[in-house]
């Protein structure tokens, strides 16, 4: 059985981590910030528009872009909340999770050999799915800007073959977000260049300490621009796997049309569950907001206390510190700390090239957890030196 | 709602100085605030939540849920005829509803027999009491918010990107 895989996932490069997430997964009673995902359970009134809609025998498949009643009230929620406007008929699509979003739009958009551009660190699929698609990922190191893409490194980056961009704020792993004005600058260098921008804007509820711009709602941008979002981070839905893509009517028809063969439809559970998370979830969305919010403060302050220092993110639900001062690699770090411990963190090096003095700390976990973490990291670090 | 009282309300343990932390603010004027609420009867109290039908010889308490109809008294409306209710220990809360019933209490006795005396010695005796209905509690299954059961496991997976 020899050359049973195909040479493109055989390149494609295994994560360097795996080995450790399978050391943590097998140890019991650890304390996690480690976890990509919100510690709230899906708030109750969702859950039990799910049961609700099994319990009617909604159990068929729906349209391939998704249910009607679903993309209107996405429509509605995206109009009223940043001003931008996409046809629920022909702009809209409903995507398992973000993931499938960003998968269909690369595989829409690419040609083999075309280049897109990915500010690094970044999220784990990004690369990976740009070569599956037959794509070139470019990565551009932001280690030295606080991990903001500028719009003159940005510029330096492009030539013929870059198709586009994937930008992902606020950010995992670092929580970097950007103003208006920012995006301004990096919208202008993208229309420059006709540059298409594929956005990841799963954490835009999260963002603390201004309002969240959506991408596309930048003048001239929407033409240019794939917007994807979900309703994990927002409304405590990991599980439920629904995400959305919104965009210019032509590509979101060549999406649909992967889609409709590769997925069919997102299950009509979820679905249902997520129309209920917008008529009636805003509410647990500030609620978790807030509460994410203290424990970024406690979080940001006990951690540059001990020595692990951090710039405060303006999104999601991560810190990503530096190692510096302790001298030991991330990898080294998370090991130690983990078998001396029983504290998980996921090394910074999972996301990508210059973040081996990196690690991310999830602060998606009770602050009984926090605490007790971070008096175990304190205890580690004084018996390192 | 101040954060800091959303804070207290989930968890009244919380320390000032980790409120502080989680507010960004000087842990002395987290201590004044919460003087302050204190002295102005915002913040009434602290207490542990218990389950009790997890102790073993916590002695079974009985508890009824009693609605009250009473002719109110002039210039007075409610208030003094509440007031004479809510002063007997055994009523633990009191509550001015509307609908059929004026009151409604929250009565804790050792048994059953304790609760019906009370309804029947002094309760229904007072003056303005036009009648009652008692209603015994059977299972608490959540209160204040508190769903009594155990701790859930987490069911996140321990690391994930």
């Amino acid at each position: 059985m020899k050359n049973i895989i195909s040479t493109k996932v055989k390149n494609m490069q295994p994560s360097g981590i795996r080995a450790f997430f399978d050391l943590v997964l097998g140890m019991k009673e650890v304390i996690s910030l480690g976890v990509g995902e919100p510690d709230f359970v899906t708030p109750w009134q969702i859950r039990e528009a799910g049961i609700y809609s099994l319990e009617q025998g909604y159990t068929s498949y729906t349209s391939n872009k998704g249910l009607y009643k679903l993309r209107l009230g996405l429509n509605r929620f995206l109009k009223s909340e940043y001003g931008v406007e996409y046809c629920p008929d022909e702009e809209m699509l409903i995507t398992v999770g973000v993931s499938e979003g960003l998968d269909l739009a690369l595989r829409a958009l690419l040609n083999p050999g075309d280049k897109i551009l990915i500010p690094t660190p970044c999220y784990v699929s990004y690369g990976p799915m740009t070569e599956l698609a037959g794509g070139e990922p470019v990565y551009i190191d932001t280690s030295k800007d606080g991990f903001k893409l500028k719009p003159g490194v940005l510029e330096k980056h492009i030539d013929k073959k870059v198709k586009g961009i994937i930008l992902n704020y606020p950010a995992n792993p670092t929580g970097v977000s950007y103003t208006r004005k920012e995006l301004e600058e990096i919208k202008k260098i993208l229309l420059k260049h006709g540059l298409i921008c594929i956005v990841d804007e799963v954490y835009a509820d999260l963002t603390y300490d201004f309002e969240h711009t959506c991408f596309a709602s930048l003048k001239g941008a929407k033409n240019n621009t794939v917007y994807l979002n979900g309703f994990s981070k927002s409304y405590a839905m990991t599980g439920w796997r629904v995400g959305f893509a919104c965009g210019p009517k032509e590509i979101i028809a060549a999406m649909t049309k992967i889609h409709q063969y590769s997925i069919m439809c997102v299950p009509i559970t979820s679905q249902m569950a997520a129309c209920e998370a917008l008529q009636a979830g805003r509410r647990s969305v500030e609620e978790m907001k807030r509460e994410y919010k203290r424990r970024r403060e406690y979080i940001i302050g006990e951690l540059n206390r001990i020595g692990l220092v951090c710039s405060k993110p303006q999104g999601a639900f991560y810190a990503f510190a530096t190692l510096k001062k302790t001298g030991m690699s991330s990898m080294e770090f998370c090991q130690k700390l983990l078998k001396e411990q029983k504290v998980a963190i996921v090394p910074g090096t999972a996301f990508g090239e210059n973040t081996k003095d990196y690690i991310r700390i999830s602060y998606a976990s009770s602050l009984d957890n926090l605490k007790e973490a971070i008096s175990r990291i304190e205890t580690f670090l004084k018996n390192k030196k | 709602m101040d954060e800091i009282l959303e804070i207290l309300e989930k968890d009244g343990c919380a320390t000032a100085q980790d409120i502080a932390k989680m507010l960004k603010k000087k842990p002395e004027n987290i201590k004044q605030a919460i003087k302050k609420y204190e002295k102005e009867g915002v913040i009434l109290g602290y207490k542990a939540m218990i389950n009790k039908e997890l102790i073993k010889d916590a002695g079974s308490r009985v508890r009824a849920l009693i609605e009250v109809n009473i002719t109110p008294q002039k210039d007075l409306g409610f208030e003094k005829i509440a007031e004479r209710i809510y002063s007997f220990p055994e009523v633990t809360s009191c509550y001015l509803i509307s609908g059929t019933y004026d009151l409604l209490l929250i009565v804790e006795g050792k048994d059953l027999h304790s609760v019906a005396g009370f309804v029947s010695e002094k309760l229904a005796p007072l003056e303005n009491i036009r009648g009652t209905a008692t209603h015994f509690l059977l299972k608490k299954y959540k209160e204040d918010g508190v769903v009594l059961k155990h701790r859930e496991e987490n069911k996140r997976i321990a690391i994930s990107y």
